[in-house]
């Protein structure tokens, strides 16, 4: 198959998927009728409106010629992973994950861990530099959220406070 | 005068000491993040939005409303001196801006774009404050059927002015209009989408999806693409004053890029982007003196029309969120998010319901805008310290900012968990080319619009030709229809595609 538009392409794609799923999803929620619109209506609507519209990008990127072809490029999975894993380990850290008995780690060492996990996203990694960028960062948020806003946030583990 | 006791009562709440540092704090950080390349207003919105929640509103507002304006005068610095917009609504100050800082002339140029700003976000105040409560006045004739149509013609306004394909711009709004849906139904109490997970049944968040996509999202394809030397202008600035020519060249290009930022920044899908845009054009077209510097090598016209445009454009841009609830772009969808985290209903009931907000916003914006004249020109020295600051000690702040604001909004990880779903989203709506400001417009209003479908059907009992029977409602999807039209014809498409590529 011969794409003219890789972006247009697999965007449609995505629109299909996305209308498809929230239609099939309403049609199974009262319908109604548009004098008395149930909560499936105005979704399935939708849902069918941007099924059409992915389509129609589908068939634009496989009919219309586009200058450099739309080309989406290669993905970035080192900034990806890092960002995502960077504030998924923040999460887990500061709120606990009690179904696997991880307790709350508190607010200065869950920082710790995402500037260190975040900060490998980049290029350049240089630990001493990280670490400060981190140190400096905990004593802001420590001031900033606890001590003038006044947030209700463990610093410290649970554990080591006891 | 109903205007002075109005603007009186504004400013009585404004120039309370607390609002006052709140407009300061405001402008400083929208200064900020102006001068940063990296970051826009969005994602500092939306980022500093939980920071508010525990402030009266009229000050939440106030510090918002101050980013957003901010960030246009922090923008001109850097487009002036790097020759690196800041902000998107400065990509034409750049040209001759830029231009005008290597002969020398920086000091002229960033007087003329903040003395311009500075006039513009007067004059545009002033629209504002006359024109609100007319507007608010029909606003009042809506029924839903014209509000259902109000709104369209907004989302398609705001589409038409997205750059990029407009197919996939629209097909954003609907996404956003979906996702907005998520939740539990008003009227008959279904929790939609949820999948039985119960922080689903309260909706998505819209700190969340505003974090994860203009947040991470940017992050990501930030750090993808490799960071490029900056050739920064630190010679120093001197002779900050424009002569007397330079004045005469710039009070007429001040005057018209403030009449057209004015009326395109009410328009839907306005603001401050398209203003500066048109404005630059506008002046092009204009013949020059003789004598007078071509364009595109450091004419200060260049550099004074699209900056008073743009802060006009930034300032009238309220005028339709403040008076029908209906955000013309992105940065006023969330302040529409904003005002309703602290349960003000945004629409026009707000001017009588809440005059001390409405008319104390209005006025803080004046006072800001001083201070931004004030603050900037002799401050130029430390933002540029500021752009030696390098990405990589950036964005692992920005990530934590986002992780703790969304986390603190209700002091649950589920919100974490979004941030980080919709900033992968974000970086794969960045690759495919798909624009993310109709999906948060989209978001916003996907609630309300269904509400208003919803009640204009029952009131005709079903009959779709209730939109095209009532008079108004009939004239805004005409105009709806001609917008379209409008960018569909060949050769202003052409103009669209343009416009666009410099950006």
């Amino acid at each position: 198959m011969n794409l003219k538009n890789q972006k247009d392409f697999f965007s449609g794609l995505l629109f299909m998927a996305i209308g498809v799923s929230f239609a099939w999803s309403a049609s199974r929620y009262t319908i109604g009728s548009a004098a008395k619109m149930g909560p499936g209506y105005f979704p399935l609507l939708l849902g069918a409106l941007l099924t059409v519209l992915g389509g129609v990008l589908v068939y634009k990127a496989l009919v219309f010629e586009t200058e450099d072809g739309g080309r989406i490029g290669a993905w970035a999975w080192r900034p990806v992973g890092f960002v995502v894993l960077a504030n998924l380990v923040f999460g887990v850290m500061i709120g606990g994950l009690s179904w696997v008995g991880i307790p709350p780690m508190g607010l200065v060492l869950a920082i710790f861990a995402l500037t260190v996990l975040a900060a490998k996203a980049g290029s350049a990694f240089r630990w001493k530099e990280v670490l400060v960028l981190a140190g400096v960062l905990a004593l802001g948020s420590y001031l900033t959220f606890i001590v003038l806003l006044k947030l209700q946030l463990a610093i410290w583990p649970a554990f080591a406070s006891a | 005068m109903d205007l002075f006791s109005n603007l009186a009562l504004g400013f009585g709440v404004a120039l309370t000491p607390l609002n006052l540092l709140y407009a300061l704090v405001g402008c400083v950080l929208g200064t900020l993040i102006g001068v940063l390349p990296g970051i826009g207003p969005v994602a500092t919105i939306a980022m500093l939005l939980p920071a508010t929640y525990a402030l009266p509103p009229v000050s939440a507002l106030i510090m918002l409303a101050g980013i957003y304006y901010g960030a246009q005068y922090g923008g001109s610095t850097t487009a002036i001196l790097v020759n690196l917009p800041g902000e998107s609504s400065s990509v034409m100050t750049c040209i001759d801006g830029y231009q005008m800082a290597r002969q020398g002339r920086a000091g002229p140029a960033l007087a003329a774009a903040g003395l311009g700003s500075f006039f513009a976000g007067c004059v545009g105040t002033l629209i504002l404050a006359a024109f609100a409560p007319s507007l608010t006045a029909l606003a009042f004739q809506f029924g839903p059927a014209e509000y259902f149509s109000l709104m369209v013609l907004g989302m398609i306004g705001a589409v038409v002015m997205a750059s990029g394909s407009l197919l996939k711009a629209i097909a954003m709004v609907v996404l956003g209009l979906l996702l907005g849906l998520v939740g539990t139904d008003v009227n008959s109490g279904v929790a939609r989408f949820a999948f039985d997970i119960p922080e689903l049944s309260d909706g998505i968040g819209f700190v969340a999806i505003a974090m994860g996509v203009f947040g991470y999202g940017e992050i990501i394809s930030n750090l993808a693409t490799p960071e490029h030397a900056r050739e920064v202008f630190t010679r120093k600035v001197h002779g900050l004053w424009p002569t007397k020519q330079d004045f005469k060249d710039m009070t007429p290009a001040v005057l018209r890029g403030t009449a057209l930022g004015s009326v395109l920044g009410v328009l839907p899908g306005g603001g401050a982007l398209l203003a500066s845009f048109a404005s630059y054009a506008l002046e092009k077209k204009i013949k020059s003196k003789p004598g007078e510097v071509p364009f595109g090598q450091g004419n200060i016209r260049g550099v004074a029309a699209p900056e008073s445009a743009n802060n006009a454009g930034a300032q009238t841009s309220f005028i339709p969120m403040l008076t029908l609830g209906i955000p013309p772009n992105a940065v006023m969808a969330l302040m529409v998010g904003a005002m309703t985290i602290h349960n003000i209903q945004p629409g026009p009931q707000v001017m009588s319901s809440n005059p001390e907000l409405f008319w104390g916003l209005i006025a803080s914006m004046w006072i800001g805008n001083l201070m931004l004249v004030v603050l900037n020109l002799p401050l130029i020295g430390v933002w540029i310290k500021l752009l030696s600051v390098p990405y990589r000690w950036l964005f692992p702040a920005i990530v934590l900012f986002c992780a703790i604001g969304v986390y603190t909004t209700n002091n649950s990880t589920w919100d974490i968990w979004m941030v980080g779903v919709f900033g992968v989203l974000g970086y794969v709506f960045i690759k495919l080319g798909m624009e993310p400001a109709p999906l948060l417009l989209g978001f916003i209003l996907g609630p309300v619009m269904e509400e208003n479908l919803r009640r204009a059907l029952l009131f005709s009992r079903g009959d779709w030709s209730v939109f095209l029977t009532r008079p108004l409602s009939a004239g805004l999807l005409l105009a709806t229809v001609l917008l379209l039209a409008l960018v569909l014809v060949p050769a202003v498409k052409r103009k669209r595609e343009e416009a666009f590529v410099e950006d």
